[in-house]
């Protein structure tokens, strides 16, 4: 069926230095999108194709290639933007729902950004971190809420309130659940590399768990979700922890939906499907109906695995979001990964990612000021996802209520995601989120490992020396201390929300 | 050598019950017999190997949930998901069961000689070699076959009149074989009717052999029965919904 629109306005127009180019062909050989190809000594560009990941001009050896984003103007409109008219003529071709990669894409205020750490000076001296040990390392999972304690014959008392399992990360940055399918098996390997490396750990995401990375598993927090794609037994009994997906902030309320050409040889065998055939899963776990369904769930899996592991479940940040916390913290789970707005996603319906949801800052303040009230705070760990950008992130959220976080698409970046957004094409050039084999095979787990390792190693110094700053010495002291934190230009509803104070009070 | 253990379920919470159970086949039981058994959930969850569990009551939910290998014979009726997720083994339910029967199978059996509530069969899916089975003696609730990626799912309507609408709604793979006619207002959108050819026929035979072998049926003439084949419309029911950015 055609339409009347022709062709869109170009979204990047990428072009060569004909001075600086010696036709070597390395952009030809990089850009897997087909933007450019060799017509005699000439190379030729088809902007259309590009994508702005950034791969030609990575490799180009003389920096003859420059790109440029909307080199074609619209009739600027504040309220007629780009996005708009253009989704508008998409659906008025299409008809459909428009499906689109990583996370939200709305210009809307991110509070991160509004919220200002605190630092002593001489009312109370900062602690020096070269000299003083600051405690990064922390425990996800369940508290005992009082501690019984016996003496032994020879006088020494030793504790007897049985201790529910728990994580110990040496940082409170986690790899947050991105499937094999979604992402590269080498994307899987580098970063559970990282995890053993730095001492963390990394969530499978609903793909199952690939053998390769079996000797890893004890870093692994093997997810179940509604499809229970590649969930059996053995699965959960490899995972140190296992996540019962309940939600995802880049799509709240909908479930997920791995297209069939997705599911290649290797991607069939974690997942457990026919090669080929769609994954699907539904919006709910349709055995939770209800309420009182999660906790038989949570015990099931309890049951299946001898009680031995944490149980992790993650929610999206919606409206009703303390209510939701509170349900899932009684439901008899270990800790709780609430995902925000701005969580990310190899595809997610346009609408749902920019327009549903609630941001992670607002739901971690939440979660915690309501898990206190409820006297619940010691069941549950607090796991703060959906775009973690930088330590200072780490910081605010860990402030706000937090006792750790989740990072995706960061660890993404620190092995060469540039966030262009185009994952559902399945042509990463960059060797992440494909399963074609000569894009996976440019993603080196020795490098890539090592770079997302020292991420989280560099976040982590960072935050050793703004803890010491804030005159404080422990991970445990930060969280939900909100008195390190200060609004900035936030209004009076949303620090009260926050339960944080306006700079200069 | 053929070792039973006999275990008295009264009053005992599923956890220390589940415990018994576990340890009695890791001291290698091959018979396992739970008597009195009320609601107690979980009975059977990611139990491996090939030991026959029989309970003696009513099973609570997600029994044999994760199962991979044992049978589980139920001289009762079962609660909300047996056979949930599970990976290979067999469930004979001598009564009726809930709702999410054999929800995420992908191998093994569920027979439920009874009625099974809503939701029979969702999501059930296959892999390889594993295809899982659930056949239901009596009638099903709606939505059965929701979401259906893969397996058999049979339905003989022995008790009386099928109650199932908005059967295979979502189905994008395996097959929902009823006694009888189904009414096409039945079906949800993604599900069609299809013939019975003799080929299929002939190879569902063994199951409902083996199923009227569990609860002491005749075979013969509900193998010949009429019966109405529900496959997927389409592999693929949701492409056609989105559209990229």
């Amino acid at each position: 069926m055609s339409s009347n629109f022709g062709s869109m306005p170009l979204r990047y127009r990428v072009t060569i230095d004909r001075e600086q180019c010696m036709e070597c062909g390395r952009c030809i050989e990089n850009c897997s999108y087909g933007v450019f190809r060799r017509d005699g000594d000439r190379i030729l560009v088809n902007s259309r194709k590009c994508t702005a990941c950034h791969r030609c001009l990575t490799y180009c050896p003389r920096d003859a290639i420059m790109l440029q984003e909307q080199p074609c103007d619209y009739r600027s409109h504040p309220v007629w933007t780009r996005t708009v008219r253009e989704s508008i003529y998409n659906q008025a071709r299409t008809g459909k729902i428009i499906l689109a990669g990583m996370g939200s894409v709305a210009n809307l205020p991110i509070i991160f950004d509004h919220l200002m750490l605190d630092a002593c000076q001489v009312t109370t001296p900062p602690t020096d971190p070269l000299r003083e040990p600051v405690e990064i390392r922390t425990y996800l999972g369940k508290k005992p809420s009082k501690l019984d304690l016996r003496q032994k014959p020879n006088g020494d008392v030793e504790l007897a309130t049985e201790l529910a399992p728990n994580l110990m990360v040496e940082t409170p940055i986690l790899l947050g659940h991105m499937s094999f399918g979604a992402i590269s098996l080498n994307a899987h390997i580098s970063m559970a590399r990282a995890a053993q490396e730095v001492g963390t750990y990394m969530g499978t995401g609903e793909g199952g768990l690939h053998p390769a990375l079996y000797p890893y598993q004890d870093r692994m927090i093997v997810q179940v979700a509604s499809g229970r794609f590649g969930v059996n037994i053995d699965y959960l009994e490899r995972g140190a922890a296992i996540e019962l997906k309940l939600g995802q902030g880049a799509k709240p309320g909908i479930g997920g939906h791995l297209p069939g050409e997705k599911v290649s040889k290797d991607v069939s065998r974690t997942r457990m499907i026919p090669e080929g055939s769609d994954a699907i899963s539904p919006a709910p776990h349709h055995d939770i109906y209800g309420i009182e369904d999660l906790p038989q769930l949570v015990r099931s899996v309890r049951e299946a695995t001898g009680w031995k592991k944490p149980i992790f479940a993650k929610i999206a940040a919606v409206n009703n979001n303390a209510e939701n916390v509170a349900a899932v913290a009684r439901s008899g789970v270990d800790a709780i990964a609430i995902d925000g707005f701005r969580g990310g996603t190899g595809a997610a319906p346009r609408v749902f990612r920019d327009h549903v949801g609630i941001p992670i800052e607002v739901a971690i303040a939440t979660a915690d000021k309501e898990l206190r009230k409820q006297g619940l705070r010691n069941e549950v760990s607090l796991i703060a996802c959906g775009s973690i950008r930088e330590s200072a992130d780490v910081m605010k959220a860990i402030a706000l209520g937090a006792d750790a976080v989740y990072i995706a698409t960061a660890a993404l970046a620190a092995m060469g995601c540039r966030v262009c957004g185009n994952c559902y094409q399945g042509l990463c050039p960059w060797g992440i989120a494909t399963q074609r084999q000569d894009l996976v095979d440019r993603l080196n787990p020795d490098v890539a490992s090592k770079q997302v390792a020292n991420l989280i190693h560099a976040w982590t110094l960072e935050m050793t020396e703004l803890i010491g700053a804030a005159g404080i010495n422990s991970i445990e002291s930060l969280r939900g201390n909100r008195d390190r934190l200060r609004g900035y230009m936030l209004d009076e509803g949303l620090l009260e929300i926050l339960d944080v104070k306006s700079v200069g009070a | 050598m053929a070792k039973q253990v006999t275990i008295d379920a009264k009053g005992v919470h599923y956890t220390p019950l589940n415990q018994q159970i576990r340890k009695a086949i890791e001291d290698g039981a091959s018979e396992v017999i739970v008597d009195n058994v009320l609601g107690q959930r979980f009975i059977g969850n990611g139990l491996r190997g090939n030991t026959t569990i029989r309970v003696n009551g009513v099973a609570g939910g997600d029994l044999a949930m994760f199962m991979s290998g044992p049978t589980v014979i139920v001289n009762g009726n079962a609660e909300h998901a047996p056979g949930n997720t599970m990976d290979s083994g067999k469930v004979v339910i001598h009564g009726s069961a809930g709702d999410a029967v054999a929800h995420s199978m992908r191998g093994g059996k569920v027979f439920v000689r009874g009625d099974i509530g809503y939701r029979g069969g969702i999501h059930m899916k296959q892999y390889e070699t594993q295809r899982p089975i659930l056949v239901v003696g009596g009638s099903a609730q709606t939505f059965l076959g929701e979401y259906m990626a893969g397996g058999l799912l049979i339905v003989l309507g022995l008790d009386g009149v099928m109650k199932a609408r908005e059967i295979g709604s979502g189905i994008h793979g395996g097959e929902i074989v009823i006694r009888g006619d189904v009414d096409d207002a039945c079906l949800a959108a993604g599900a069609k009717k299809v013939l019975l050819t003799d080929e299929d026929r002939a190879r569902i035979a063994p199951v409902i052999r083996e199923f009227a072998g569990d609860f002491g049926l005749d075979p013969e003439p509900l193998i010949n029965a009429k019966y109405t084949r529900i496959v997927p419309a389409s592999a693929r029911p949701f492409a056609g919904k989105y559209t990229w950015e």
